[in-house]
Formats: C-alpha cells, sequence, structure tokens
C-alpha cells in the first residue's frame, strides 16, 4: 500500500467521519526545530523590507513611465509614444501584481492539496456538491497535464461526476493570474464579474452534466478494476514550509508566464497607440448580434493562458469592442482548450466530451449577451 | 536494492523530474531502479492526483512539482 511520506517522520490516525481531521504524533529532531525557527525569523526579515519596497515602487510607476517615455526616450507625443507609455508602465505593473498574488495563493494552496480536496467533496450531494468543487477548484492546485488522474482520482472515489466536472471547469478558468490581469487592467469590477461568472458557469454546467447523468459515457475502465487508493493523508506543513510554497510559486507560475505577458502586452502596445478608437466598435461591438457566438467559436479551439490573452484583450476593449464579446472570447480561451480536450478523451468517450464542451460553450454565450445587454 | 518509479503522462516537466532523480543517483552513487510509469491507469492505481510524482520503495515523496536535487538525495541516501 502506498502512503504520503514527508521529510520529517510523521505518524498519523484519522480521526471521524470526516475524513479529514487527522491527529498528527511528530516527532521531530530538536536541531530541526532550531532550525525552523530560524527560518521564521529570517522570513519575516527578509520579507518586510521586500514588501515596503515593492509597495514604493507600485506607487511610482506611472511618473516613471511618463518620465522614460517622454524624458529618457524624448519621444514626442504620437502613436509611438502612446505605445510605448503603454508598455513600460503595464509590464512592471501586471509583473508586480502578479508576483505578490501568486505568492499569496501559493500560501493559501498549500491548505489544499489535491488529496484534501477530493476528500472534502467525496460523497457531497449533487447541489452543494457542485457550489463547493467550483470553490475548491479556485484555491486548489492544477494544471491541465494533471486533468486525467485528477479526474480518476476524483470520480473513483466517490466524487459524483457532475461536481468532478464543476472542479474541471473552475480550476483553469477561474485563477489567479487572469483575476490579477483583470484587476490590474480593467480594474476590480471586472475582475469580480468575471470570477463570478466564471464560477457560475462551472456551477451550473457541473450541475447540468450531472443531471444527464452521464456516467456511462465514462470509459469502461474507470469505473471498473480498481479503487482509488485513499490511504494519503496532508502532511503537517509548518508556517515556513507554507512560505516557501508561496516562493516556489513565484518561481514556477512568474517564471514560466512573464514571456507571456511580454508579448501579450508589447501587442496590447501596438494595438493601443496604432489602432484607431472605435476600430472594433463595429466587429466585436455591442451591435453585432453574431460577435458573441463567433468569439466563442474561435476562443474554443484555442489555447492561451490567461497572462497571455488578457493584455490583447484589453487593447481591443479599449478600441470599442464591447465587454461581453470579449469575456466571452476569453473565457472560451482559457476555459476550453483543443488540448484538454484531447487529453481527456483518454477517459471519456466522444458523447461526453461533446457535452462538457457544449455545456460549457452554451454557459459563455450567455454570459457574453448578459453583458453586452447589462453594460 | 531501491525502486525508484517517476509517474508522469510525458510531459516536459516529468523528464525533468527523472533527470534529476538519475542526477541524484549518479552524484550520491546509490544503487537504484528507476522505472518510469506513464500510463494512466497504472497512475490512478497508485493514487496520484498531481503529476510529475516520484516514489521511492513504493512510498510517495512528492507529487505535483518537479523535486528539487538535494531533496532527491535526501531520500536515495537515508537508508
Amino acid at each position: 500500500m502506498l502512503k504520503t511520506a514527508n521529510d520529517y517522520e510523521t505518524e498519523r490516525s484519522e480521526m471521524g467521519s470526516t475524513g479529514y481531521i487527522t491527529q498528527t504524533t511528530e516527532r521531530v529532531p530538536i536541531a530541526a526545530k532550531r532550525e525552523r525557527s530560524i527560518g521564521a525569523s529570517r522570513s519575516l526579515i527578509v520579507g518586510t523590507p521586500l514588501l515596503l519596497a515593492w509597495y514604493l515602487l507600485y506607487r511610482e510607476l506611472a511618473p516613471l513611465a511618463a518620465w522614460v517615455t517622454h524624458g529618457l526616450l524624448s519621444l514626442n507625443p504620437g502613436h509611438l509614444a502612446r505605445s510605448v507609455e503603454f508598455f513600460v508602465f503595464e509590464t512592471p505593473k501586471v509583473l508586480l501584481l502578479l508576483t505578490l498574488v501568486v505568492f499569496g495563493v501559493g500560501v493559501i494552496r498549500s491548505f489544499f492539496t489535491p488529496e484534501r480536496t477530493r476528500q472534502i467533496l467525496a460523497g457531497k450531494r449533487e447541489s452543494v456538491g457542485n457550489v463547493m468543487a467550483a470553490g475548491l477548484g479556485v484555491v486548489t492546485p492544477f494544471c491541465s497535464c494533471s486533468a486525467v488522474p485528477l479526474f480518476l482520482g476524483f470520480v473513483t472515489s466517490g466524487v459524483p461526476l457532475g461536481v468532478t466536472f464543476s472542479f474541471l471547469i473552475s480550476a483553469p478558468m477561474v485563477n489567479e493570474v487572469a483575476l490579477v490581469l483583470l484587476f490590474g487592467l480593467f480594474g476590480w469590477k471586472v475582475a469580480a464579474l468575471y470570477a463570478g461568472t466564471g464560477l457560475m458557469i462551472a456551477i451550473v454546467a457541473g450541475w447540468t452534466i450531472g443531471r444527464l447523468h452521464m456516467e456511462g459515457h465514462v470509459e469502461g475502465w474507470v469505473y471498473s478494476g480498481f479503487v482509488a487508493n485513499q490511504a494519503q493523508s496532508d502532511p503537517h506543513i509548518e508556517w515556513v514550509e507554507r512560505l516557501r510554497y508561496g516562493r516556489d510559486a513565484v518561481r514556477e507560475i512568474v517564471g514560466k508566464v512573464w514571456p507571456y505577458v511580454l508579448v501579450g502586452i508589447a501587442v496590447g502596445a501596438g494595438i493601443h497607440g496604432y489602432v484607431p478608437e472605435g476600430f472594433m466598435a463595429s466587429i466585436m461591438g455591442k451591435g453585432a448580434w453574431w460577435s458573441v457566438p463567433l468569439a466563442v467559436l474561435i476562443g474554443i479551439p484555442m489555447y492561451s493562458n490567461a497572462a497571455g490573452i488578457i493584455p490583447v484583450v484589453q487593447a481591443l476593449l479599449g478600441k470599442g469592442a464591447a465587454l461581453g464579446t470579449v469575456l466571452a472570447f476569453m473565457m472560451s480561451v482559457i476555459g476550453l482548450s483543443l488540448p484538454e480536450t484531447i487529453i481527456l478523451r483518454k477517459v471519456l468517450k466522444p458523447a461526453l466530451i461533446a457535452t462538457f464542451v457544449g455545456v460549457v460553450g452554451f454557459g459563455i454565450l450567455i454570459v457574453g449577451y448578459l453583458f453586452n445587454l447589462l453594460l | 536494492m531501491m525502486k525508484i518509479k517517476v509517474y508522469g503522462p510525458g510531459c516536459a516537466r516529468c523528464k525533468q523530474t527523472e533527470e534529476v532523480v538519475r542526477r541524484a543517483l549518479a552524484e550520491t552513487g546509490v544503487q537504484a531502479e528507476v522505472e518510469k510509469v506513464s500510463d494512466i491507469q497504472a497512475l490512478a492505481a497508485a493514487g496520484i492526483l498531481m503529476t510529475p510524482a516520484v516514489a521511492v520503495n513504493e512510498v510517495i515523496k512528492v507529487a505535483g512539482r518537479i523535486p528539487k536535487l538535494d531533496e532527491v538525495r535526501a531520500w536515495v541516501s537515508a537508508r
């Protein structure tokens, strides 16, 4: 039988029927304990000035960008100056925000391992389960490359199919990178709208898939054969360890997405400076009813992470594209993608994949029209 | 003999994980059998939810990230 072991000798016994309350008896060498308390004070000493520097830098970004554009590069006001100022201002702003939030989310995620999320969701009733799954999808670490093992682990340990889908929909769509970029470039209202409607789609689409009773369209071997191993439990983690988790998340996520952010903002800067105001109004504006379904259809097969697509989206919005259309485009690019459906084909039969894409796509469509109508 | 299993469906991060494991073995001089498990059924049966994952003698040591060289060194030289 497999067991998860952390670096320290840990023994645990499970208590109660809820399963995830665990009692820990730890044997930790004294030296390791001392090392940890040194680690704690050191992270405080390093962390405080870093946070202060972050704040001061963030506050001075706008004058700095103006100075670089008009002073240092002495550009005359015009297309090029507008593009350059946009780029010089947005790039450090987005990267600063990204670093801080990814760190915070990394620390939060150390509390929600996929094993724990699975334990929470196992045996939950559909409606409540859908809501919880969508919420947990935001805080549980997820990467689309693990979608299949995660799906198997959930379904075989008694998480209902529809609830599993709620998780699989919200996890990639409502993520910290998307929210930071939306907040940074559009303000908190748009970020909140996106988070709210994204969660709504995950809940309703997952619930719908559950109602359709499509368990028969999961590949046969999934339910037969084996029962997933449930012996894993969370290792007890110290706060220093959690902070390290946050730091590692920054290194990994920011280290991976910064080129996309750069390219995305560069494209955005180009559109910002050179494409005339209102250019997009005729193509992606409110008046064009067909723009929302078209945006979704184009967006579904496309695959990009939030970091690459949002700066482009911002520039489109600035030139007269309607918010609903743009949001629909973004959601379908991030939430549904060709690579993910190909991976999921290993465990799902085509009918279920088609239903999944159809239901989620339909939800995105409604959100798009709703925003165009309301705003 | 120590048995190390590297779980992963074959993504870039899984290959990096295998490299880290092999490097740690080479540096410590520990003899071990390294097996790459990419079959999804086997992955699920082992209870792995996040890839890449590494198990040493059937005990899962890490899941969902690439382990650091120092960590792997500690696992293989612990016994």
